[in-house]
């Protein structure tokens, strides 16, 4: 909000250079966001008359104008076509600073010969002062302007943009913010004398006011003006008006709107002659009720709105835009001006609705006072009866069916000093209330008083309201800055958060890079995980207003935004892509928040060691991701098992769970060509998932010591030949069974030219090891046999030749 | 995720409360039987505040980190998602001279010792007094620069004394518990120590910018 300080200076004296004055708003609680000075640049210039007007002799187009300025006069060359004898202009003498008219820079105006005739000096247009780009003629002041006086008194300004906080519409007036100045630098408040002569009729007699819910509307209050003229406004009034940046129209709209931004309380005016039957009827709108507003737009509306109505029909949309048809116009010649409080609530759910803002919408939604409507009324229909002429009826119409007694408000001295940490006298509490327009009892000597709350301050509610505005007044920095003093509480760490850092930590000394993606994403995005293009997993959950496409849904898993990510990077970069993500998914849960699963999902691709000059490193494959899962849950103490898997995303031959006792913590595997294309990835990928929840109490458990073995272990290796369609697994399982063997590696796969087809070689290093006794060649090849039996029995395996 | 009652009104902000605007909301397609739509993506950490305090009897204190999400249309300074961190400490004796304290010794750690904080009052509906903390500018050290367009202070977070309204919604009885709360951005600190431009860097997860930390 915008305000001028030579508006704010008609109710309260600034005695503070515009600077000091922003930043003592700003620290108690008004953001001043910007200050704007107008006719900074204009020293050198002041106002002149107009006082001969002739024909330059040397040129056609030109004129030689003098211009009285009080103490002098001066002629000088103009080209402007519009200046009359009486004018009052602008006169800049050598020395201003000014915009040029054509080349908008900055000039120093210096003496000049023009066509023979010596010009110290010039008359400005509003684009060389730089107030408007308007350059086709001399700027007219108005005809009260101060003959010699500089324009930068008579027209400068500093204007103050505020920024004020949803919980003070109070401060959305002139009058209000003159009222913070005041109390901030302990000056006296002025404010508007209200005093005009009335009609003998009462009000009554020219109209009826009727509040249909009172709950919706507390009070309406209106005034009856008869044989106004309507015209435009005064020019202080219209400067006011368009220095806030609201356009004037005719003398009693401006009169409706100044009063608006002086007081806060917004006003409108109805021609009342078009008021039918002489009713004013504040109620619902019925649904699909059709009203034409002011910006001559028809608006249906519900019955969840308010309307103005009279006997016919709607006229007005309560509190945020008057009808066109009862709109003060020339032609009007009486009128009604209300001034009202509406319910915020309905106020806010029919500006949603309708799409419709306004400056009075701006304030009401906010929640003003009930007790602002009458003083405003009166202020403006003082100003109208000055500016517009007329008569105004006898009183006030005053339907006040939401009056309510505000109690006032019990504060302590020990309650202000618990809350801020810091002693403030009772003298300087009550007088830093006082200033701000609260007034205080104190009952008997005690350390409490009564606080009576004004009735512009409906912000104010409590005993803590009351704190903060003694608070901010002294200033924020005159409260001490002290540590907590008692015992920080044993802190706790969740095994969550152990298991995500320790995670994260092992990924990263993996030489993965961490990437964080968007909670949401799209279902297109979601649906090329599967090589047919379908959603897997459950349906996400929709966002109901998304701000993109793109960004409809939650996600339900990591891959997607991951595998989108390693493709958007591979077209800046080549070598190797290591890339992961510890997050939330979410899984909708039925009448409840989704369920917030948390994720580690990473991505290989590309040579092992990048591009290395001494070898070549190699594709990441199927083996790194292995031993990357290995790597991460090492710690964990139970064994980690890999195991077949189903998953639409993978290759249906590349891929394993992943299980740590015999609980899937998760899967691994290459990328289903498919899918790689849809994302358009090149090279191959390779997933890796798990699923933190499973990382817990029950599947990690303690490590337990094993002695070292007393005696020596024998070694033997062995290759058998087995049908393609028996797994190592099986194998593996089969010679685990006996006891005796301690460890087992698979170190030879072989097809080929020595094998029979539809078989494989596989070559196995067994370790034989007792902890009883040292074992002997024979036994071991005893044991052996029994293997070779088992596996012959069970796989039909053969020992190599 | 969240529901309104815990993102707003739990927070002194009930339905048709203009202090809505100041976040703007994306809201989730869960639609209840009477048609309500409660649930949300919060667009602040604060109601954490309400969820530990309905778990937990003072003394408090919490951190907590998480993501945030607005209806907001992105550019260099904007983001629809980013993180913020909460606090809060409720316990018998806690003033806003404890929050200065703690809050100034937090900028003094995080953006060096040399560093002024400036407190000035705010509002937010769920705190009383309300705070902003602003730190001197890192780059002119208030003199007024780019950085801090020309004002000289770089405002870092938002705080104050939690409001007795809240303390009473989750069974804390005011009178005998006070407390504190503040949250601030999380991006903003280290665009401003590192001189990032563009806040969506961080989520647009180019390794080109990524690999610079």
């Amino acid at each position: 909000m915008k305000v001028s300080l030579k508006w704010l200076k008609e109710y309260v004296d600034i005695v503070l250079p515009p600077g000091e004055l922003a930043k003592k708003l700003t620290m108690a609680g008004v953001e001043v966001k910007g200050i704007q000075i107008i006719g900074g640049a204009w020293t050198n210039v002041s106002i002149g008359e107009v006082v001969a007007l002739d024909v330059h002799p040397n040129a056609d187009r030109l004129k030689l104008v003098t211009v009285d300025l009080k103490s002098r006069r001066v002629t000088v060359v103009t080209g402007a076509p519009n200046l009359k004898i009486g004018d009052k202009v602008p006169f800049a003498d050598v020395g201003a600073e000014l915009i040029d008219g054509h080349t908008g820079e900055t000039v120093k105006l210096k003496p000049a010969k023009i066509r023979g005739i010596t010009s110290e000096g010039m008359v400005c247009s509003e684009k060389e002062l730089g107030i408007s780009d308007d350059h086709q003629g001399i700027m007219i002041l108005p005809s009260e302007a101060p003959v010699g006086v500089p324009l930068a008194e008579y027209l400068g300004d500093v204007i103050l943009d505020l920024d004020i906080t949803p919980n003070r519409p109070d401060c959305l007036s002139v009058i209000g913010i003159a009222r913070e100045i005041a109390a901030l630098t302990e000056q006296a408040l002025r404010v508007p004398e209200i005093n005009y002569k009335e009609l003998e009729k009462p009000v009554e007699s020219f109209a009826s006011v009727e509040i249909v819910e009172p709950a919706l509307c507390p009070r309406y209050c209106a005034s009856v003006i008869t044989g106004v003229k309507i015209a435009p406004s005064p020019h202080w009034l219209q400067q006011r008006l368009m220095a806030y940046g609201m356009r004037p129209i005719n003398n009693i709209v401006d009169i409706t709107n100044y009063v608006m931004l002086e007081y806060g309380q917004p006003l409108h005016a109805f021609d009342y002659r078009k008021i039918a039957g002489e009713r004013v009827v504040v109620r619902r709108a019925k649904d699909k009720e059709v009203l034409t507003t002011l910006d001559e737009t028809e608006r249906t509306l519900n019955s969840d709105m308010l309307v103005i109505a009279d006997a016919d029909r709607a006229v007005a949309i309560a509190g945020i835009m008057g009808g066109l048809d009862t709109e003060v116009t020339e032609a009007t010649t009486a009128i009604l001006v209300e001034s009202a409080n509406f319910d915020r609530a309905i106020l806010r759910r029919g500006i949603a609705k309708l799409g419709l803002k306004s400056e009075a919408s701006l304030r009401f939604e906010k929640g003003l006072s009930h007790e602002l409507p009458l003083p405003a009324l009166r202020r403006a229909t003082q100003l109208i009866l000055e500016i517009a002429g007329g008569q105004a009826a006898k009183g006030i119409w005053d339907a006040y069916p939401g009056k309510t007694e505000r109690n006032p408000i019990s504060l302590t001295i020990s309650e202000v000093k618990r809350l801020l940490g810091m002693d403030i006298k009772l003298n300087s509490i009550i007088k830093t209330l006082n200033l701000l327009g609260f007034e205080c009892q104190k009952p008997e000597v005690s350390e409490r008083i009564l606080v009576t709350v004004p009735y512009w301050r409906t912000d104010v509610c409590g005993s803590v309201d009351l704190v903060e505005e003694v608070s901010r007044v002294i200033g924020y920095d005159k409260i001490p800055t002290t540590m907590l003093a008692a015992p920080v509480p044993a802190r706790r760490l969740t095994p969550e958060f152990t298991v995500r850092e320790k995670l994260r930590n092992i990924m990263l000394s993996c030489g993965f890079q961490e990437v964080l993606t968007y909670s949401l994403t799209n279902l297109d995005l979601l649906k090329k995980l599967s090589p047919d293009q379908r959603l897997i997993g459950p349906q996400p959950l929709r966002i109901a207003n998304p701000m993109t496409r793109e960004q409809e849904c939650l996600r339900t898993t990591l891959r997607a935004n991951l595998l989108a990510t390693l493709a958007f990077n591979q077209k800046y970069g080549t070598g190797a892509f290591r890339l992961f993500e510890i997050g939330k998914v979410f899984i909708p849960r039925e009448g409840d928040l989704p369920e917030e699963k948390e994720e580690l999902c990473a991505i290989l691709n590309g040579e092992r060691l990048g591009l290395f000059w001494r070898q070549q490193s190699g594709l990441m494959d199927f083996f790194d991701a292995k031993g990357i899962v290995e790597g991460l849950l090492c710690w964990i103490g139970n064994e980690i098992k890999f195991d077949i898997a189903n998953d639409k995303s993978l290759h249906p031959s590349k891929r394993s769970d992943v299980l740590v006792g015999n609980v899937r913590v998760g899967i691994i595997g290459e990328v289903h060509p498919k899918v790689a294309e849809a994302f358009e990835l090149s090279g191959t990928t390779y997933l890796i998932e798990i699923d933190l929840k499973q990382i817990s109490s029950s599947t990690v458990s303690l490590k337990k010591y094993e002695p070292l073995p007393r005696f020596p272990s024998i070694i033997r290796d062995i290759a058998l030949v087995i049908d393609e369609k028996v797994t190592y697994k099986q194998v593996r399982d089969a010679i685990q069974k006996f006891p005796l063997v301690s460890r087992l590696a698979l170190f030879d796969l072989y097809r080929g030219e020595q094998i029979p087809r539809g078989k494989k070689s596989l070559a196995f290093r067994i370790v034989y090891q007792s902890q009883t006794k040292t074992l002997t060649d024979e036994q071991v090849a005893q044991v052996q046999k029994q293997i070779l039996d088992a596996l012959h029995h069970e796989f039909g395996a053969v020992l190599r030749k | 995720m969240e529901w309104d009652y815990y993102n707003f009104e739990a927070l002194n902000i009930p339905k048709d409360h203009p202090a809505r605007d100041m976040m703007a909301t994306l809201w989730v397609d869960f639609e209840t039987d009477v048609g309500d739509r409660p649930m949300l993506l919060r667009t602040h950490t604060s109601p954490m505040q309400i969820r530990v305090m309905e778990k937990t009897r003072p003394p408090i204190r919490v951190i907590v980190p998480g993501r945030v999400y607005r209806y907001e249309a992105t550019d260099a300074t904007h983001e629809s998602m980013f993180y913020q961190v909460e606090g809060l400490a409720v316990d018998k004796n806690i003033t806003l001279a404890d929050l200065k304290g703690t809050l100034f010794e937090f900028a003094r750690c995080l953006f060096g010792t040399e560093r002024k904080a400036r407190f000035r009052c705010d509002y937010f509906p769920f705190v009383e007094p309300g705070v902003e903390m602003a730190i001197d500018c890192l780059v002119c050290s208030g003199a007024g620069c780019r950085l801090c367009s020309g004002i000289g202070w770089i405002e870092i977070l938002g705080a104050g004394m939690v409001h007795p309204e809240v303390l009473r919604r989750v069974g804390i009885n005011p009178d005998t518990y006070t407390g504190f709360a503040f949250g601030m951005g999380v991006e903003r600190v280290p665009m401003l120590r590192y001189g990032i431009d563009d806040i969506r860097l961080f989520y647009s997860n180019d390794l080109r910018f990524l690999s610079q930390f």
